[in-house]
């Protein structure tokens, strides 16, 4: 009732420019008189729909999206004579709230999704630790479980911003190297503690049993903090593309360290310097220095709604609505600018909202029907704030290629049109 | 408290904690050396890790003509994929730089590490670790990093200076 009070109109008041509207007005649950107008009833009338006159299909083992959403899918790309090799992107633009659906978590491989038998998989241990052990995955399903829900996002996300030229795609062409499930599985520190940790062991080599064997080196402190050996996704066995049946979550940091298909963990003094940590992975600057280990995920956000392919059809009320996460701990705000980042409007954070989690953020848009530059800006727990994208690229040049997190922006166009721009 | 008194129960929280530690359930196996050596695939930059052999760039031609060289181009130079040679001393600037082995790779090492587990593409892990030796010297050489009879083995390759060792900074907030 005190908030009513303080805000006594919320439907009218306008916390920035372009029509952005305060982060209560416009969302479930705000009951607000007179916000919303009801539609007017269509003049094609309400009918009894076949669908009602017989009986519908039978069960089915596993459960499938409706016929109706098959372009909800992920797209993806490789190199030539390598179908395996390369990324399939999450369609964010079609997904709601927090979660991605297994079929629809990005997928970034080297060499193919390998067809790995459960029961001759082997986790094995070794180097500078007291008991060298080799685990089996049955071994492994005995030992206490957590869940936690984590986004995991490629090194190589929104790459395509560092680029000069605003590229004509969409939310899940530039952004889509990101998803966000609850994995349950074996603390690594619990293996560790079992295999007794040298002193002198500071980095762990973990490896995949894909062809490509993709390997990459984990500071010790990370992997005896929140590690975990994930063999669930959301509630089932992990995918095949997503690790099955078992893969390193190191919460917070880039996808390429995640390493899939986990075979091998090898405590070691020095970084091993794999390929993909020293060829791939690196941010080169300007001066031709590369910045190297680049581990968290910096924070950042995107609008998700509306964005490209998700054209406005008419003049109104629309909710703004995105995503936002670090690498760092929690979103503490989102901030909305719907005039190019001239004002801004603080976002509504929809719950949970959980540390190293994809947070969800809505806000309520009257638009009028003109130009609009739609950006979101997302600030963490540590009091990180996400950067312009000028900012960034004065800091890293046009060539870093990866761990890109600056400020995005979709141009509205009057015609209600909306693409990728620079703003 | 007692001395006696605070010593049992520093004694006690000690067989506490130690306990709460032995709760794991130690389902693990113990790894044998030997199985260890077999599913050790990785090399350090030190050289850990490397198998007995050696070849030579002369040697390596002929591998990377029948293996490489449908998906690298000629000496390596790239197209389909991935270019292998040149750049060397050129990473500064705006334009998009020329990452190869040569002018961006930190270790000579990565390089054995690497064809070893993921290539040939088609068929990852199937190369002898002479062919290894010598394609890697290959590469080397096309690189201009090593002379076309050097012979590399597994006390030769640590210790080859790459042009771009001194490349990397370790990232910090704030970069």
């Amino acid at each position: 009732m005190k908030r009513r009070r303080r805000t006594p109109t919320p439907d009218l008041e306008q916390a920035a420019g372009a029509g952005l509207m305060h982060r209560r007005a416009f969302i479930a649950g705000a009951a607000i008189a007179g916000a919303v107008a009801a539609e007017p009833a269509r003049a094609e009338g309400l009918a009894v729909e076949p669908w009602m006159t017989a009986p519908g299909s039978p069960f089915t083992g596993y459960g499938q999206p409706s016929r109706f959403e098959a372009g909800v899918a992920r797209v993806f790309a490789n190199p030539p004579n390598a179908p395996g090799s390369g990324a399939a992107r999450t369609p964010l633009h079609r997904l709601q709230g927090m979660i991605t659906p297994n079929g629809l978590h990005f997928e970034r491989s080297h060499s193919g999704v390998p067809d790995i038998d459960p029961d001759k998989h082997r986790l094995l241990i070794h180097g500078l630790v007291t008991r060298p052990l080799v685990f089996s995955l049955e071994t492994l399903s005995r030992y206490p479980m957590e869940s936690r829900i984590a986004f995991i996002e490629c090194g190589g996300n929104s790459a395509q911003l560092y680029q000069t030229e605003a590229l004509d795609a969409d939310a899940q062409r530039l952004h889509g190297l990101v998803s966000c499930a609850e994995w349950t599985g074996v603390r690594l520190s619990t293996l560790l503690d079992e295999a007794g940790v040298d002193p002198t062991a500071l980095w762990v080599l973990a490896e995949g049993g894909d062809a490509a064997g993709m390997s990459r080196s984990v500071p010790i402190a990370k992997a005896m903090d929140d590690a975990l050996i994930a063999l669930y996704q959301n509630g089932e066995r992990i995918r095949p593309s997503n690790g099955y049946p078992m893969r390193l979550l190191l919460p917070g940091y880039e996808g390429n360290m995640q390493v899939k298909w986990l075979r091998r963990l090898k405590l070691v003094e020095t970084p091993v310097m794999t390929r993909d940590e020293t060829a791939k992975y690196t941010l080169l600057r300007p001066d031709g220095s590369a910045l190297q280990f680049v581990f968290g995920t910096e924070v950042k956000s995107v609008i998700t709604q509306p964005s490209p392919e998700l054209s406005l059809k008419e003049p109104g009320l629309h909710e703004i609505s995105g995503l936002a996460w670090s690498g760092a701990g929690r979103i503490v705000k989102v901030e909305v600018s719907a005039d190019g980042g001239r004002s801004w409007a603080e976002a509504h954070l929809q719950q949970p909202i959980l540390s190293k989690a994809l947070t969800r953020f809505r806000l309520g848009w009257r638009w009028d029907g003109g130009p609009a530059v739609l950006q979101s800006r997302a600030t963490d727990e540590e009091g990180n704030v996400q950067p312009t994208r000028e900012a960034l690229l004065a800091r890293r040049g046009a060539r870093a290629l990866y761990h890109f997190n600056g400020v995005a922006s979709w141009g509205v166009a009057a015609s209600g049109r909306v693409t990728h721009v620079y703003a | 408290m007692s001395m006696r008194e605070a010593a049992a129960l520093a004694l006690l929280l000690a067989l506490a904690c130690a306990g709460a530690r032995a709760e794991g359930p130690e389902l693990g196996r113990p790894a044998t050396p030997s199985e260890i050596a077999r599913f050790d695939i990785s090399v350090g930059p030190d050289g850990a890790g490397l198998p007995p052999g050696s070849g030579t760039a002369r040697e390596g031609r002929v591998v990377y003509e029948a293996r490489c060289v449908a998906c690298h181009g000629e000496k390596g130079e790239g197209k389909p994929n991935d270019r292998l040679v040149g750049g060397v001393g050129a990473l500064a600037g705006q334009k998009p730089a020329t990452k190869t082995v040569g002018s961006y790779w930190p270790y000579a090492t990565t390089v054995f590490d690497y064809v070893r587990r993921a290539m040939p593409f088609d068929a990852p892990k199937s190369l002898r670790d002479e062919d290894l030796y010598a394609v890697t010297a290959y590469l080397l050489h096309l690189n201009g990093v090593i002379g076309e009879d050097a012979t590399v083995d597994a006390a030769t390759l640590p210790k080859i200076v790459m042009p771009n060792r001194n490349g990397f900074a370790p990232f910090a907030p704030g970069d």
